[in-house]
């Protein structure tokens, strides 16, 4: 056995935690919310500020956390947040002037069932408000599903990698089972955090204090002139037009001779593997297209696979959501349905089967 | 004997200039509004102190919304009530820069409530700027959580009604009394005296960070003649007349 390897069996969330302070993350500000509260747990146990430097903080509420995270992201440091639905939805504001401000930054929902207080199961029911925007304005997140506590180690790094190269919050959008289960992680090795002066090599934009060489940096989102905000906007539509060319990421099962598909992502990607094993023993041809980025999402690797699947069946903890985007992409060719179980309930592998057949195969 | 203007343009002649950190950009504030003498003021302070590299500023929503436009530091424009948010992040990892937020009364006192009790209870070593004027000025006139009782706005059109509207909001007096604030006075701007002394509380504020002691909050008691629909002297007239009594100037805190 490698002994360098860091191999632990731990949650989700405290993978989120390690993780972030083992990436050279510089501050991370929260507010406890069942089911991510591990996040912060984790982080005040683990006291990064005496080894890495980095800041760890409770904040007033979700608001003041994601503003937090603004400041930070002005100047150019590596900053996030976690939460779950209800927090998210109060990060809504933060997360509009972030993306209006061309900020980078990683925020991780860990998903519970709604509307309202809802319940603290998981959920997979934020998905519009993770793609679509979610605040106001014409604006994405990128959105990372990860299916594995693995994945909430690794998707740290890449969150960040990817918004800092395209200037623009990234959520991971991860759910109550993915963030509570425990599972074999293997950490990556601590790398240092950006040193002031590598930031303003790196990061011009930021506002670290204005040297006679440079011009004022300003962090804002407000622009009055009606023309310099529409071309402004454009400018935002071409970077998720970038996005959509170079980022999708998605994991596809058996799906080279598939008459059938699932779609589905996080902890539903789980349940349809096994659900799909199941088919698959009955002879049923049933593939699994697991998207990773959720936006970007994969279109053209759906769409390729329109010359022999006949139906998709899209799975999700939710009434329906994801479908939406896999009926755009499909465009009518084929029968696109969706399957989920709501509320804190959790779909068995069976009922996915049961769905497919009764849904795409014999419906 | 003619008198040339270049005769008279000496340096031993001159008894003010613009602050070389003022920008060219005219400002947007009505003639008569207390916002402008307040820039000016910070952008003096900050050049005096030698800090324009180690300043990082947080501007508002609402009439200063457009500071960053006329102080030559490096800003960050908040979300509406968040810039003390913004500041306790920029502060914690930036620890050796000068932060300060630039808020009006609805930003500060009616949104931003949370963000401003949390800031000044966790201590943190910022400074923050409050104009209070009574109203809110950029969205046109309305009643704002320090309008004074009785006092007209376009969402209280015959003043302000305690019984309907509630109270008018000391905030200045409610962050003195938590254990994070260091400094808390409340000075004005409207006399060549007012204005000398709320220059020495901004000196104060920048200073304060030095220490680590906790966050410096500066009140401002301001005119907003447009809103108030006075002309510019009627407005500082009525300010001392009516705000300086339920908001009274002077030092709150000072440790």
């Amino acid at each position: 056995m490698d002994n360098k390897k860091d191999i632990r069996l731990m949650k989700g969330n405290e993978a989120i935690a390690e993780a972030a302070i083992r990436c050279g993350v510089d501050g991370y500000f929260g507010y406890p919310i069942t089911p991510q509260s591990e996040v912060m747990e984790t982080l005040m146990l683990l006291k990064p500020w005496e080894t890495t430097g980095m800041v760890v903080l409770q904040a007033e509420s979700e608001i003041a956390s994601i503003n937090m995270v603004y400041g930070g992201a002005g100047c150019g440091k590596k900053v996030m947040t976690s939460s779950s639905s209800p927090g998210i939805s109060l990060m809504q504001e933060g997360l509009t002037y972030l993306a209006g401000a061309e900020l980078p930054c990683v925020v991780v929902n860990v998903v519970r069932g709604g509307p309202g207080l809802g319940t603290i199961q998981p959920a997979q029911s934020d998905y519009f408000q993770s793609v679509k925007g979610g605040g106001h304005g014409d604006y994405k997140l990128i959105v990372l599903a990860p299916a594995s506590v693995q994945e909430m180690a690794d998707f740290v790094e890449l969150a960040f990698d990817l918004a800092f190269k395209y200037r623009n919050p990234a959520l991971i959008l991860s759910d109550g089972m993915i963030g509570q289960m425990m599972e074999k992680v293997e950490l990556k090795p601590y790398r240092k955090r950006w040193t002031n002066e590598e930031i303003k090599q790196m990061h011009p934009w930021a506002t670290m204090g204005k040297p006679a060489e440079r011009e004022r940096n300003i962090i804002t989102s407000v622009e009055l002139d009606p023309n310099a905000f529409e071309r402004f906007n454009h400018k935002l539509q071409d970077k998720y037009r970038k996005m959509q060319e170079e980022e999708v990421r998605c994991e596809q099962f058996n799906c080279e001779d598939a008459e059938y598909l699932l779609v589905a992502y996080g902890s539903s990607a789980r349940i349809c593997q096994k659900a799909m094993e199941l088919a698959r023993a009955k002879g049923i041809k049933v593939g699994l297209l697991r998207p990773i980025t959720l936006f970007p999402f994969p279109t053209r690797e759906i769409q390729a696979l329109l010359g022999h699947v006949k139906g998709i069946l899209s799975v999700e903890l939710s009434e329906g959501q994801m479908v939406e985007d896999v009926r755009l992409t499909v465009e009518g060719k084929v029968k696109v349905e969706h399957f989920g179980r709501v509320g804190g309930v959790v779909h068995s592998p069976e009922e996915v089967v049961e769905a497919l057949e009764r849904k795409i195969i014999g419906g | 004997m003619e008198v040339s203007i270049k005769d008279i343009i000496k340096p031993e002649n001159l008894v003010y200039q613009k602050s070389s950190l003022l920008t060219e950009k005219p400002m947007h504030y009505c003639p008569g509004c207390t916002h402008g003498v307040v820039n000016r003021l910070i952008a003096e302070v900050i050049e005096e102190l030698g800090l324009q590299q180690e300043t990082i500023g947080v501007t508002p929503v609402g009439c200063s919304v457009l500071l960053y436009n006329y102080i030559d530091i490096d800003w960050q424009e908040a979300a509406h009530g968040r810039a003390p948010a913004l500041g306790t992040a920029i502060k914690r990892l930036l620890p050796e820069k000068y932060v300060f937020t630039y808020q009006g009364d609805g930003d500060l006192a009616a949104i931003g409530t949370a963000e401003t009790i949390h800031a000044c209870n966790r201590g943190e070593n910022i400074l923050m700027v409050f104009i209070n004027n009574g109203i809110y000025g950029m969205t046109g006139g309305q009643m704002a959580p320090t309008t004074l009782e009785g006092m007209a706005a376009s969402t209280c059109p015959f003043g302000r009604d305690p019984e309907r509207d509630g109270n008018p909001l000391s905030m200045t007096e409610i962050v003195a009394t938590l254990p994070g604030t260091r400094y808390v006075t409340r000075q004005a701007a409207h006399t060549a005296g007012a204005v000398r002394k709320l220059k020495k509380a901004l000196i104060k504020g920048f200073n304060n960070q030095k220490e680590n002691k906790g966050t410096s909050f500066i009140e401002v008691v301001s005119t907003c003649n447009s809103g108030w629909k006075m002309t510019p002297v009627q407005a500082n007239e009525w300010m001392v007349e009516n705000m300086f009594p339920f908001y009274p100037l002077g030092d709150i805190k000072d440790k």
